[in-house]
């Protein structure tokens, strides 16, 4: 409802005879009423909640439209599907990582510790890629890391039964301090070398010349076609699969998992360092596929970004891409504001945030986490 | 949260602290070694030179006493923002929460602290920074209210509230120091950095040369706040409400409690100790707070590690804090010598052993076996002589 209704407001703001002339507004209030849908979408509303992303994608739309009207119209079609093509780009990280993150805590593993996580697929991607020259060898070593590091905070976690918010912060301590000493030891003062092997875009060149759609699909990266497939083979193998059924069960009620012959430390295990492996793809994307250097602590909260999405999402893979998708959409904006507003941009960075902690506060019905989440396991 | 504290209580004592340093350091030298072939006792003890703590060694020269002191005012100096994040944690543990934006309440406590210090000039010195102190310190508290405040109403988890607000004050706090930002200098457009603050809102130093930022009277605040920490817990009907929520919420709903009202009235003054460390260490000897300040800061995250192996007591957070401040300020670029190792390495270092040190405190489990092995062992060889 009020998705709806911010969405005609974001429409209307920019509609000529009020024509607000700062883009800001109508993006603004758009993006919430999207958010707003999104929401409504993952809590079963679903008419009200398309509804809402619909009047919402229109009414930014229209604000775009509107205020570039003095532009010719073709211009404002490819700043509009450049911004989604950017919106891709910046989500595709994030859709990693959430996804990553929904298997442990659908199992029952609080993971703090994805943004280490990243940083640790991040770097090791690109050492992987350099002492090799091969990029698929970058994202095997970025994997390896990540699971490695996931495999400490599982073992942690699940045989020692510590508590999982201190293993997490740990986690991400300790992935800060690995992949800085390394870099440094490694890389020295020159940082990475400019010639990187690269994660290549797939051209699609009988899409490329289609009308909005080609600038694009027509030429994406590998790994932003990898997060589509993921998206949808987690999504069967998490509600569809009895393997997905076993990981529910886990993270809902262990005894009774337990009691029907299911491994729970094994299921915790597996999932903890599927998660770990599938967030350190996503860190790899941005230092190989995306930018093709390393910086330290180059994830800069790109993992609690993709945490506060699987949130927003309710735990679901459709739910957590489309939380990606907006706060990818909001990051591509924050990069183009300054055009229009330099401090206004950084502040902008900030909504995913607020947008979370207004999800979480239950303004229109909460987010559900899995029952046993955060709690240990013991066996009897 | 209450099985968490009775772990806690159980693994009892200094002795999983003491092991879990010990371990987190000895794991931080088969690093050293692995990777650069280096001595790592000889690292560490140019570690522990750089930190100034040899100032409490009697049989030193002269000329290294000197030069010891100058290191040893900035260990403390790092140390003061260090107790107060780690009392911020602490305290808010023994609610049984776990309050991870000290970053962000220090970001907002360091923000007001330099706004406040940098109007209301026509004040005199005294109330000028008392009155910079307090807002800094109550901004702090007022913001982790807020994750408070939906534990207590609505439930939701302060974990994820608070790692939201954390970063939702670092974007905002950047906003407002970057360039055109509403609270960056205007006499310098073209840096993105607040105002100085006032002269007389500067807290004043008493160690050391005020021009070579010595030790500010912020230490004393400091250490009141460990005593405070402990009167407020140990002594009063608030800390008695607190812990007993921290113990068991049921029990204490029970024994008629309002459990919600303590849970927003420890975040609040969880917050309140974070946002005091944002302020003091403004006021004390940053003096300004540049939009870069605000994105790469880690006070208040090391403040998770300072309470955790300091066990949430006066004591153990007022050590443990001494500790980070020593590791922190002995690494930096500018005291450890790069021909014994590299100055960069080493603040990675500090991190990695940070890291090993919060993941051993989490897992009391793993110290109380290694213990019990070692009790085992001695039994047996005890045995084996007799």
């Amino acid at each position: 409802m009020l998705g709806i209704a911010l969405g005609l407001l974001a429409f209307w703001l920019a509609l000529p005879p009020l024509a607000s002339r700062t883009i800001l507004w109508p993006i603004a209030i758009g993006v919430i009423a999207a958010a707003a849908g999104i929401w409504a979408v993952t809590r079963g509303e679903k008419r009200m909640g398309w509804g809402a992303i619909a009047s919402a994608a229109l009414g930014i739309g229209g604000g775009l439209l509107a205020t570039r009207s003095s532009i010719e119209n073709l211009d404002a079609v490819v700043v509009w599907s450049s911004l989604l093509a950017a919106a891709l780009r910046f989500a595709t990280p994030l859709t990693f990582a959430a996804i990553g993150g929904m298997f442990s805590e659908r199992s029952g593993v609080v993971n703090i510790g994805l943004e280490g996580m990243m940083l640790m697929g991040a770097f090791f991607g690109i050492w992987g890629a350099v002492e090799t020259g091969s990029w698929v060898l970058g994202l095997v070593a970025a994997m390896a890391a990540g699971g490695g590091l996931a495999l400490v905070h599982a073992f942690f976690a699940i045989h020692l039964r510590a508590d999982q918010i201190v293993g997490g912060t740990a986690v991400n301590f300790l992935a800060l301090g690995i992949t800085g000493y390394h870099y440094i030891d490694v890389f020295g003062e020159q940082g990475t070398p400019s010639e990187v092997p690269e994660i290549p875009d797939v051209r699609l060149s009988f899409l490329e010349d289609v009308y909005f759609l080609g600038p694009i699909f027509g030429q994406m990266n590998l790994m932003i076609w990898l997060s589509l497939l993921l998206l949808v083979v987690s999504y069967v193998v998490m509600f569809r699969t009895p393997i997905g059924l076993r990981i529910r069960s886990v993270g809902e009620h262990p005894r009774a998992a337990d009691t029907v012959g299911i491994s729970v430390y094994r299921i915790r295990y597996a999932a903890v360092v599927v998660s770990g492996m599938l967030a350190a793809l996503g860190g790899a994307y941005l230092s190989i596929g995306f930018v093709s250097s390393f910086t330290e602590n180059m994830t800069a909260g790109r993992g609690f970004i993709a945490l506060a999405a699987l949130i927003f999402g309710n735990w679901r893979p459709f739910g957590a891409f489309g939380a990606a998708l907006l706060f990818g959409f909001s990051s591509a904006l924050a990069q183009r504001l300054p055009e229009y507003s330099e401090s206004g941009a950084l502040l902008f960075q900030a909504l995913p945030y607020v947008l979370t902690l207004i999800a979480v506060a239950g303004v229109i019905g909460r987010s559900v986490p899995p029952a046993a989440i955060g709690r240990p396991y013991k066996k009897q | 949260m209450a099985e968490r504290l009775a772990l806690y209580q159980r693994a009892g004592g200094i002795v999983t602290p003491l092991l879990t340093a010990v371990l987190a350091f000895f794991i931080g030298g088969l690093v050293v070694l692995a990777t650069t072939g280096k001595n790592p006792l000889r690292t560490y003890e140019a570690i522990f030179d750089g930190t100034g703590l040899n100032w409490l060694f009697p049989w030193i020269s002269q000329e290294d006493r000197t030069l010891a002191a100058l290191n040893l005012q900035q260990t403390l100096i790092l140390t003061v923002p260090l107790i107060l994040t780690g009392l911020a944690v602490a305290f808010a543990f023994r609610c049984g929460l776990f309050n991870i934006g000290g970053q962000g309440q220090y970001t907002v406590g360091a923000v007001i602290g330099v706004w406040v210090g940098g109007s209301f000039t026509d004040l005199p010195a005294l109330p000028h920074v008392v009155l910079a102190v307090v807002a800094g310190s109550l901004a702090g508290a007022a913001f982790a209210g807020i994750a408070g405040l939906l534990k207590a109403t609505v439930g939701a988890h302060e974990v994820i509230t608070t790692i939201m607000l954390n970063w939702i004050a670092l974007w905002v706090g950047s906003f407002l120091f970057t360039l055109g930002g509403p609270l960056q200098d205007p006499n310098q457009p073209g840096v993105p950095v607040s105002p100085d603050v006032a002269e007389g809102a500067k807290l004043p130093v008493f160690w050391g040369d005020p021009v070579l930022q010595g030790l500010h009277v912020g230490f004393f605040i400091a250490l009141t706040a460990l005593v405070a920490f402990w009167i407020v817990l140990n002594r009063t009907t608030v800390g008695y409400e607190v812990r007993a929520v921290g113990y068991n919420p049921e029990a204490a709903r029970y024994g008629g409690i309002n459990v919600a009202r303590n849970y927003f009235l420890a975040m609040a003054i969880s917050g309140a100790f974070a946002g005091l460390a944002g302020a003091i260490d403004v006021l004390g000897w940053q003096f300004r707070v540049s939009e870069t300040d605000v994105q790469v800061s880690t006070i208040g995250f090391i403040g998770i590690a300072v309470a955790l192996l300091g066990r949430n007591t006066a004591i153990g957070v007022g050590l443990a804090a001494l500790l980070f401040g020593s590791l922190l300020n002995g690494s930096s670029t500018r005291n450890l010598d790069p021909e014994i190792f590299k100055p960069e390495l080493a603040g990675n270092l500090t991190l990695i052993i940070q890291g090993l040190v919060v993941l051993f405190v989490g897992a009391d489990v793993l110290i109380l076996y290694l213990w019990q092995l070692r009790r085992k062992l001695r039994l047996r060889v005890a045995r084996a002589a007799a």
